[in-house]
């Protein structure tokens, strides 16, 4: 060790693994629905996406975890994106692409991507 | 990138509930479930709640599991980790608030009043990980000191902190450091002294377990501080699992030359080196353990001179708790300032004691200096189980002494535990319900030091196995009034007269229970009867005859056939027969039996 600079940067390093026991009182939740309906859908590759994109962007109070099974089985894989003070958001069908973008237009820059929504969904179908 | 960290405790004690065969199971489900990239399992040092061992917590969501089974496992693996539906049963039951709300450790009873300083990353981080170390900004006090501060202003920073040695005795570390700093030398050491060995205290274990960086990096600081090249910690052979994370801490430590030569580039030379010891009480006292390092029995020598003078091999000398060096590398940081704004005057800062005997929360706590007696055992502690009432506390070993009841509200801190007649000790904290019998305790921490006496010092040797012969004689109800005069003689004796910290303090024990406890000691001597109900030459059991039923359920347990009767009939106890074992009083089921 010759420098702080090179601790510091061993610690940027290592924080992102230690973070996530400290954020049990994240502001932003971000449950990705992981019962068995959301499992066989591919909920698994989903939720791997949001914990990789959400570290990757260093968003340090956000959540992701798993949810249990909301009902609306046919538009799993379902995320649900809970922000204090706001209108909780579902997202369906969702796939590991669309989860990058929703870290990035909606966790980063508070753009909600209405398309993935579950009301755009609704209409889409009729 | 891993979603999800599972904790598995892996101090000494959840390891002998089986941790580690929990974290074997754990590996094995989460790979057969392929989840092995997305579940990182870390093996920490102690949580502090060792009386629900062995416990499990699982990040993001904070769930504190305890008492995990390895059949458990599966289930938590199945539901937890994959579909993300928390296994209630398992959940610390304080934290469940209701079927699908927990709320955070931090607001259960046994958390909410501790603050952690030294054990601040125990069971947070895996110790046998330097990155996680440097992630909760460890070495960055190192890093401080070595670029921006002088010896002498880390010495004032110690002396401003007030921090005082964890250990027992309670010395300013800045006067230790700055004795030795301005004693020149071509060779100082800075030592570490991890050879715990009160009966009932583990908080040192637990540092090292836990956090052995944190007292890597402290004692480079003291190098630094004094103009020490080299570091030796004296730990007990009896602490496997700490000398093991303590190697591997140093191995890793060397590797990223945080210790070695030239230090971040300063031209600061630290190594440190590990002496095992082999569990002799005496090589606690710092001239016994200095002596042992070198190679020689473990004896005390006199003081003067002071280690800071002529230590270890003649040289200048600093050596400190495990737990005074775990506070250090925070006071750097945070500054002497903020180490003041918690606890009281005299003793800032937090201490750990280590919670024993009859009390609902067996563990680890660490608290601000100044807290009652009372919030640690009632609403830390959880009180004292199955109906019993609180008696005394006992602080500081077989060199401290109790506390009663009557003391309860007493603000734990150096000064005001030794003004009472006990001492703060390392910080085993035992706690004593009213069947416990305090001619006894004392009779017990006797027999301690008797064992651990070095022998090099008349009065500690000869005099400790008096004080224990009068005690024994007392516990059989063959002691006079003047036996009692004697013993307290003896004690200042004692006291007076020995050669080290060992000898100085082992009266102790009788003294604070002759102190508070006069009348029990008086009981056994005049009218033969032991109180408590502890000692067994002075009760007796009997069955009272109203209330036997005759379910021959006593006499079938008796191992000695003492116990005679008919069926439907009031039973006898034969006190000739009798050993008292105690069996009938535990098997009656109509609480026929007494002990008188």
């Amino acid at each position: 060790m010759k420098s702080l600079a090179e601790l510091q940067a061993i610690r940027d390093k290592a924080r992102a693994s230690v973070n996530i026991r400290e954020n049990a009182e994240a502001e932003t939740r971000v449950l990705v629905g992981m019962a068995t309906c959301g499992i066989a859908a591919g909920a698994r590759p989903v939720l791997n996406a949001f914990v990789e994109e959400v570290a990757k962007r260093g968003l340090q109070d956000t959540m992701v975890t798993q949810t249990g099974c909301i009902g609306i089985c046919q538009y799993e894989p379902v995320v649900e994106v809970i922000t204090p003070g706001k209108e909780k958001v579902t997202y369906v069908k969702m796939t590991a692409e669309k989860a990058v973008r929703v870290v990035n237009d909606h966790l980063v820059n508070g753009n909600v991507v209405t398309e993935y929504t579950i009301g755009a969904n609704a209409i889409g179908a009729k | 990138m891993f979603r999800s960290n599972v904790l598995v405790c892996g101090g000494t004690g959840c390891t002998s509930s089986n941790s580690e065969q929990i974290i074997d199971k754990l590996n094995e489900e989460i790979k057969a479930q392929g989840l092995d990239k997305e579940v990182n399992v870390i093996r920490t040092g102690c949580f502090g709640l060792c009386a629900l061992g062995p416990i499990m917590v699982v990040y993001p969501e904070g769930a504190f599991y305890s008492r995990v089974t390895v059949e458990d496992v599966p289930e938590i693996v199945s539901e937890h980790l994959l579909k993300g539906r928390i296994v209630t049963r398992l959940l610390y039951q304080e934290t469940v608030v209701d079927d699908n709300t927990t709320k955070s450790l931090n607001e259960t009873k046994f958390y909410a009043k501790q603050m952690r300083i030294a054990l601040r990353n125990c069971g947070v981080i895996n110790p046998e990980l330097i990155d996680e170390y440097i992630a909760q900004d460890g070495y960055a006090a190192l890093g401080k000191v070595l670029t921006e501060m002088t010896p002498q202003q880390v010495i004032q920073t110690m002396l401003d902190s007030g921090l005082r040695g964890r250990g027992g005795a309670g010395f300013p570390t800045g006067l230790k450091w700055k004795f030795a700093a301005a004693n020149p030398a071509d060779q100082k050491y800075a030592c570490c002294n991890a050879d715990e060995g009160d009966p009932g205290a583990f908080m040192d274990r637990s540092v090292l377990e836990g956090d052995p960086h944190s007292v890597l990096e402290a004692m480079a600081i003291a190098g630094y501080a004094i103009g020490a090249t080299q570091g030796y910690i004296y730990i007990r052979a009896e602490y496997p699992i700490a000398v093991k994370r303590l190697q591997i801490a140093i191995d890793q430590a060397r590797e990223y030359g945080l210790l070695g030569k030239n230090i971040f580039d300063s031209g600061f030379d630290f190594d440190i080196d590990i002496r095992l010891g082999a569990g002799a009480f005496v090589c606690g006292e710092e001239t016994a353990l200095m002596t042992s390092i070198e190679g020689k029995r473990g004896e005390p020598r006199v003081r003067p001179p002071f280690p800071a003078l002529k230590g270890l091999f003649g040289k200048p000398t600093v050596l400190n708790n495990v737990e005074t060096y775990a506070n250090i590398p925070q006071i750097i940081l945070k500054g002497a300032d903020w180490f003041r704004s918690i606890g009281t005057e005299k003793s800032p800062g937090t201490k750990v004691f280590a919670l024993g005997g009859k009390i609902t929360n067996t563990g680890l706590v660490e608290v601000p200096m100044g807290t009652t007696l009372r919030e640690v055992v009632e609403d830390i502690g959880g009180g004292v189980p199955d109906g019993h009432t609180f008696k005394a506390a006992q602080t500081g070993g077989p060199s401290g002494g109790c506390i009663p009841a009557s003391l309860i509200d007493t603000p734990i801190d150096y000064d005001n535990l030794i003004a009472i007649g006990s001492m703060m000790g390392s910080g085993g904290l035992i706690v004593m319900d009213e069947t416990t019998c305090m001619v006894d305790i004392a009779k017990f921490f006797l027999e301690f030091t008797v064992d651990e006496s070095c022998g090099k010092c008349t009065p500690c040797r000869v005099g400790t196995k008096r004080l224990l012969e009068i005690l024994d004689k007392i516990t059989r109800g063959n002691g006079t009034l003047e036996d009692i005069d004697k013993l307290e003689e003896l004690c200042y004796y004692i006291k007076e007269n020995s050669l080290c910290g060992l000898g100085q303090t082992a009266p102790n024990p009788v003294l604070s229970t002759l102190k508070y406890y006069r009348d029990e000691y008086e009981a056994h001597v005049t009218e033969h009867r032991c109180p408590a109900g502890a000692c067994k030459a002075l009760t007796n059991f009997h069955i009272e005859a109203a209330k036997c039923k005759g379910c021959t359920l006593c006499a079938r347990n008796c191992p000695v056939g003492a116990i005679s009767g008919k069926v439907k009939e009031a039973h006898v106890i034969d006190t000739e027969k009798c050993i008292k074992c105690g069996v009938c009083m535990e098997k009656c089921k109509f609480n026929a039996v007494v002990k008188k």
